[in-house]
């Protein structure tokens, strides 16, 4: 046997043993998650909120956390999305190369990487410095900053495929940059903007470190913006680290609910950008 | 004619107002960097830099703040988990590009995303379900550690699954970008398809490669939740993989209830998260320069 040979099929037996490993990880994950929770699943898991001595092994669910994350990450997608939709039509308002603009890439790759943690300890500056309190106002502010320049980036770089051809052909009809940039070239990237919304709305509902400091933690509904508001992850973490095992056993179960939330937006980004994709002229 | 005057008009108030959030999204990183070292100049005046950096003595309450053992807790438990990662995740990446049927790359492709969607919440409990009891009970006997389980070695393990998705998803970006004739040179000289890997594409592909692992170094540097719920949370200097140990990033988030009651205590906690966004900053920024020489050198 030649030694070239050989080495080709190490390497290749190598790159299998690799990927079989990244995927066996990734349902390892699910099925131990899935195993554990299952039994601790029920139907007061996701319509009552903690009764008192909940921590402690009583009854009641998590539906505090459940609608707080639903509205915590809803309220900050919604204001990522206004900010950031400005931020990537100006980045690609010009047909030809600008400067500023990538700098502008460069700055928000970097804010891309920044941990979101740091974003949690910003805006708790923000909050001690205005004397206010920890609320879900405050929460969806941090989640916004977090996930705004993730989403920005993400439009930007679907707006950046829309070809040229079809801009000078807007262009040609007499359009202004600006009307071919709503009318041609949103209306082009519209199911990777769709796509790129709904994955960040599943980053703003995954994220606990952010809201840690700023969202505080509640076994109510909020009812208004100044509440303070329990989201899911938080609520695993918290119900984790109770000594007892029935309680355990709930943020095992917790977890696969926030598995299906993350699976489900996953299906329907799918599901949107396929729809959308109808419009798109190749 | 009035016309054509209101749209260009239009066209400038447009242009004028896209400017206003665009200039605020590229302040942000600043602000943030100048509203924490504010925060953190008290405790910078107390005490010399060196002393915060290089003490490992942690007596808040006596006052001592030495950062060495976070510092050396989060180099630990990152160090680890990018040498786990990236043999596996460059394999992964060249085998999807280079071998990988068409139908093969396209069914993993949504498993990837999956996997860097999933919650790092849900990480850190599956590697308390699993990786911690297994460290406990199989792993640290057989090396004949006594360990807990909670350790640096649990953390690198989880931390190294969590970067698998960025580290192959750049990887497997970078190599596509290499063109289809250098490969296919090589293979007409009579190279074996590893042959052309080895020689040819990761050559081209090298400064794209480290651009990925340095982001993926930096996003399991900055990484909290999963890390803090397995890796201990004890301030010393680990020894080995089976010690304990006190991530930057942990110590922030445990400790943020407290901060405002103990004197210097939040300046203390303000200059760790700007000592871990500084890191991380440069960080992004080496891997940018690394894919700014991987597109020139392809062209």
């Amino acid at each position: 046997m030649n030694f070239r040979a050989f080495e080709e099929n190490l390497f290749k037996l190598f790159m299998v043993v690799s990927l079989i490993l990244v995927m066996g990880s990734l349902l390892l994950v699910f099925a131990i998650v899935i195993y554990k929770g299952a039994s601790a699943l029920s139907i007061e898991m996701i319509t009552q909120v903690p009764q008192g001595g909940y921590y402690l092994g009583k009854g009641g669910g998590i539906l505090n956390a459940i609608i707080g994350s639903l509205y915590l990450a809803g309220g900050a997608i919604v204001l990522a999305t206004v900010v950031s939709l400005p931020v990537a039509w100006y980045m690609n308002q010009f047909t030809g190369r600008s400067r500023y603009v990538s700098i502008l890439r460069d700055i928000l790759d970097v804010a891309c990487g920044i941990p979101s943690l740091i974003y949690g300890a910003f805006v708790f500056l923000i909050i001690i410095g205005l004397s206010q309190r920890t609320s879900l106002f405050w929460g969806i502010i941090t989640v916004a900053l977090f996930i705004a320049p993730i989403l920005i980036r993400a439009m930007d770089e679907v707006m950046q495929t829309v070809s040229h051809r079809l801009k000078e052909a807007s262009y040609a009809l007499g359009a202004t940059e600006m009307e071919t940039l709503f009318h041609v070239v949103t209306r082009q990237a519209l199911p990777g903007i769709i796509t790129a919304i709904i994955l960040a709305f599943g980053r703003g509902i995954g994220d606990a470190a952010a809201v840690l400091f700023t969202a505080g933690y509640t076994d109510s509904i909020p009812t208004s913006l100044s509440d303070p508001v329990a989201t899911l992850p938080l609520a695993i973490f918290f119900q984790l680290s109770a000594p007892f095992p029935e309680v355990q056993a709930r943020a095992y179960a917790s977890s696969i609910i926030l598995l299906v939330i993350v699976l489900l937006l996953s299906i329907i980004s799918r599901m949107i950008s396929k729809k959308t994709a109808r419009y798109v002229i190749k | 004619m009035s016309l054509i005057k209101d749209r260009n008009r239009r066209e400038k108030i447009i242009k004028t107002l896209l400017l206003v959030p665009t200039i605020g999204i590229g302040l942000l990183v600043i602000v943030i960097a100048a509203s924490l070292y504010l925060r953190s100049e008290q405790i910078l005046s107390l005490y010399p830099l060196t002393d915060l950096l290089f003490s490992s003595n942690w007596r808040p309450l006596a006052g001592e703040f030495g950062f060495l053992p976070f510092i050396m807790g989060t180099i630990w438990v990152t160090c680890l988990s990018m040498l786990i990662s990236i043999p596996i995740s460059i394999l992964t990446a060249i085998y999807l590009s280079e071998y990988a049927h068409q139908r093969i790359r396209k069914s993993i492709q949504p498993f990837v995303d999956l996997l860097a969607g999933i919650p790092s919440v849900v990480f850190g409990l599956f590697a308390v379900l699993l990786i911690v009891p297994l460290i406990r009970d199989y792993l640290g006997p057989f090396f004949g550690a006594a360990t807990s389980g909670f350790s640096i070695l649990a953390g690198g393990l989880i931390l190294s699954i969590m970067i698998f998705p960025i580290l192959i998803s750049i990887s497997f970006e970078v190599l596509q970008m290499v063109p289809t004739e250098t490969r296919e040179a090589a293979l007409a000289l009579g190279a074996t398809r590893w042959e052309a890997i080895k020689h040819v594409v990761l050559r081209m592909a090298y400064p794209g490669l480290i651009a990925a692992i340095v982001l993926g170094f930096s996003r399991a540097f900055g990484e909290t939740m999963a890390v803090l719920m397995v890796v201990g949370n004890v301030p010393i200097i680990p020894q080995s993989l089976f010690d304990p140990g006190y991530p930057i990033p942990a110590l922030i988030a445990n400790n943020y209830g407290e901060m405002m009651s103990i004197p210097v205590y939040d300046s203390a906690l303000m200059f760790a998260a700007l000592l871990l966004l500084f890191v991380v900053v440069f960080f992004v920024v080496i891997s940018k320069v690394m894919l700014l020489r991987f597109r020139r050198g392809r062209a």
